[in-house]
């Protein structure tokens, strides 16, 4: 336990998410800043401190307290971003970082001390790097990870290592007060059990301990007695497979564009081959001559290829115009960047081939490119009231929508269902025996048996039997999404059948059974 | 053939060297053709010819019920310039719509979608065009026999296999104010190919569970 094997030195940024923050939104140091996550402060600057805001506090208060307080949402994944390239630089120092979390990191001491002749030289030597690269972080170095990070937080402005000599961290730890142990559920039984200090709980018998606290206490048990180990995977640096084609001059047909593309996006699915990914989600960016940039995901049924890269990029720059059209003004750069990979081994085709015909989506591909995108769909059925609500197309190459159809909903009519469902439903017009209007009443009933149907400006047909009115009503509560209508069944004198909607006193066909 | 003799009128040794052209086509039909839903068979026998073109008037659901079998065994189908057609009711007759390839505007290339639908479709439902000249015509027949796919056309078409034409259609189940829309009996008109005499007649009913 005494031995140097088991030294760790903790890397700390203090306040790393105020920092990535201000990064992110280019503010200024002087703006206090606190950061919310579901709905109390996690984080706040210095100067939002120095009034009274602290971690925990309600938003209200926290405004109260503070009135020119800046109030962001946190965004873990915007702090895990920033810190990659600190990890980078830490890494050019000390090899095999590991990521505690955003701000904090550890890395064993025993190697770098050696290098660098001393624990005491290799914490300044990486305190100083970190420094020219405009970080200020706070260093410490102890038998275990908790205990360095103890260190690493005790540290000040003015002395930002500290170094807790060997085999003596568990009395280092001692007086530090049982509440650091950041634990919600198991510090309060321990404060009831007259435990106040670490030292109190490291004193404990471990078995004893693991009996009454379970794998939480055994870890929290470690962390007090000084003998926890770093654990977990090395940071690897993260591969980026973004690839990108420049145009000098800047081009503006597409033929030309994707025939540039073609070498960007075989290296992008090459490389990402070689690490034995696939990319199911794709992000272009277009930049063109004027500087507008123009962002697009595109997501894809199965995996892209690269000549299905190429054709996301001519979609892309055609719009919905087909094969005529084209970018607006010259494009100067595209990039591609995997959103989402997979591993290849989840998406090889079987021996036979499970992945769909090759030869109906090379020639689908290509009638897309031919009509614009949007034109090609696959169809599904989803959820809804109203028959063409149920009715959803999904461009081809698109990834489907969860179908909503299994849903309970009410106000559905009875089989058969009909052939033909105007996407707009026509206006018609339906009188009673005596050409009168017919409307629902507030009891849900007709004011007069339908007897004459009308569409469009077609003339007037008699109504040989009908059934009705079948209300439906949706959204009450959503006065912009709220519907209320009531539907008829209707056969005319030529035997058509028809599905009639009255909304707002306005007659309309839904759809036809023909 | 031998009965052909060479005294005889041009016109009727065409004749009868097309009806022995048609009768040669009309042998293979058994393996040549796509499945039928059994309630089908009736009206057009055991299957529906690939290649060729089967224009249906004054019913979408029947053009539906044709292709079903064909779907259900793996074809790869598609709609174009159909863009009313009920998906729930596509679904109903047992139409797989993973396999369904749908085009609702082909803007005015109506001609070169068609055909590279066919390319890869099995079986292709469109709209009648306002307008098609009979060149053209020939042509997409031509380009279908070489794909054997078939097209069924909602609506007039020059150069079809068949003309399926529905003469009356009653329902049950819809009362005078009570009752829903249930079974559907039609009587249907059809003639096939381009022989002469009167067009055959039959019935089918159509019941309302087979399109829920």
């Amino acid at each position: 336990m005494t031995s140097t094997n088991a030294r760790v030195l903790v890397v700390w940024l203090p306040d790393w998410p105020i920092i990535a923050a201000r990064r992110r939104l280019e503010l200024s140091a002087e703006q206090p800043l606190a950061l919310i996550h579901k709905g109390v402060v996690f984080a706040c600057s210095s100067d939002a401190r120095a009034s009274g805001v602290q971690r925990g506090l309600a938003v209200r208060e926290a405004q109260l307290r503070c009135p020119e307080l800046l109030v962001v949402a946190y965004d873990p994944q915007v702090d895990a971003r920033a810190f990659e390239p600190v990890v980078a630089s830490l890494e050019d120092l000390v090899p095999g970082v590991r990521i505690l979390r955003p701000g904090l990191c550890a890395i064993r001491a025993r190697g770098p001390a050696r290098f660098y002749g001393g624990e005491e030289r290799a914490a300044s030597t990486i305190h100083q790097a970190l420094a020219r690269a405009d970080i200020a972080a706070r260093l410490g170095i102890a038998d275990s990870v908790f205990g360095a990070e103890r260190a690493a937080l005790q540290t000040s402005g003015d002395s930002p290592i500290a170094i807790v000599a060997v085999g003596t961290t568990r009395q280092f730890l001692a007086p530090a007060p049982i509440s650091t142990l950041d634990d919600s559920t198991l510090v309060p039984v321990l404060r009831r059990l007259g435990l106040h200090s670490l030292g109190d709980f490291a004193a404990l018998d471990r078995v004893a301990v693991g009996a009454r606290f379970g794998e939480a206490g055994l870890r929290a048990h470690d962390r007090a007695s000084a003998t926890d180990r770093l654990s977990g995977a090395e940071h690897t640096p993260e591969i980026d497979f973004g690839a990108g084609a420049t145009f000098e001059p800047a081009l503006d047909r597409v033929d030309q564009i994707a025939f540039g593309v073609r070498t960007a996006s075989e290296s992008m699915i090459d490389r990402l081959a070689k690490s034995g990914l696939v990319c199911t989600a794709l992000r272009i960016t277009v930049t063109s001559e004027s500087g507008e940039r123009r962002e697009r995901s595109w997501s894809h049924p199965h995996h892209f290829s690269a000549a299905d890269v190429v054709d996301r990029v001519r979609w892309q720059l055609q719009g919905s115009g087909g094969v005529t059209a084209g970018p607006t003004s010259p494009v100067e750069r595209v990039e591609l960047s995997p959103a989402r990979v997979d591993t290849s081994a989840n998406h090889e085709s079987g021996l036979w081939g499970t992945s769909l015909d090759e030869r109906v989506h090379h020639a689908l591909a290509r009638l897309h490119s031919i009509l614009g995108h949007g034109s090609v769909s696959t169809p599904s059925l989803g959820g809804g009231r109203f028959l063409n609500e149920r009715q959803v197309l999904v461009a081809w190459g698109d990834e489907t929508p969860p179908a909503k159809r299994t849903l309970p909903w009410p106000g559905s009519i009875p089989p058969p269902a009909p052939a033909t469902v105007f996407s707009e439903p026509r206006p018609a017009d339906v009188r009673g025996p005596n050409g009168e209007p017919i409307d629902v009443d507030g009891r849900g009933t007709a004011t007069a048996p339908p007897a004459w149907l009308a569409l469009g400006r077609s003339p007037a047909m008699k109504v040989s039997s009908w059934a009705g009115p079948w209300p439906v009503t949706q959204r009450w509560w959503d006065a912009d999404a709220r519907r209320s209508a009531h539907r008829f069944q209707m056969i005319d004198s030529e035997g058509m059948a028809w599905l009639m909607i009255l909304e707002d006193h306005e007659w309309a066909a839904e759809a036809r059974y023909d | 053939m031998s009965s052909v003799a060479a005294f005889e009128s041009p016109a009727s040794v065409r004749q009868a060297l097309q009806a022995r052209i048609s009768s040669m086509q009309s042998t293979r039909l058994d393996e040549d053709a796509f499945p039928l839903l059994p309630m089908l068979r009736a009206v057009l026998g055991r299957g529906l010819r690939r290649g060729t073109v089967y224009s249906i008037s004054g019913s979408t659901s029947l053009a539906l019920a044709l292709v079903a079998a064909a779907s259900q065994s793996g074809e790869w189908c598609g709609v174009l310039d159909v863009p009313d057609l009920g998906l729930e009711a596509a679904a109903g007759w047992g139409i797989d719509l993973d396999r369904l390839v749908w085009v609702a505007d082909p803007g005015d290339r109506w001609m070169s979608t068609v055909g590279s639908m066919a390319d890869v479709l099995g079986l292709v439902i469109v709209r009648a065009p306002a307008r098609i000249a009979s060149a053209e015509a020939s042509r997409l027949l031509a380009r279908l026999r070489q794909t054997r796919s078939t097209m069924l056309v909602l609506g007039e078409w020059p150069q079809s296999e068949s003309q399926i034409r529905v003469v009356s259609s009653t329902w049950t189940g819809l009362g005078d104010g009570y009752g829903h829309l249930a079974d559907r009996h039609l009587e249907l008109e059809v003639r096939q190919g381009q022989s002469p005499g009167p067009p055959r007649r039959s019935r089918l009913r159509v019941p309302s569970e087979m399109i829920s």
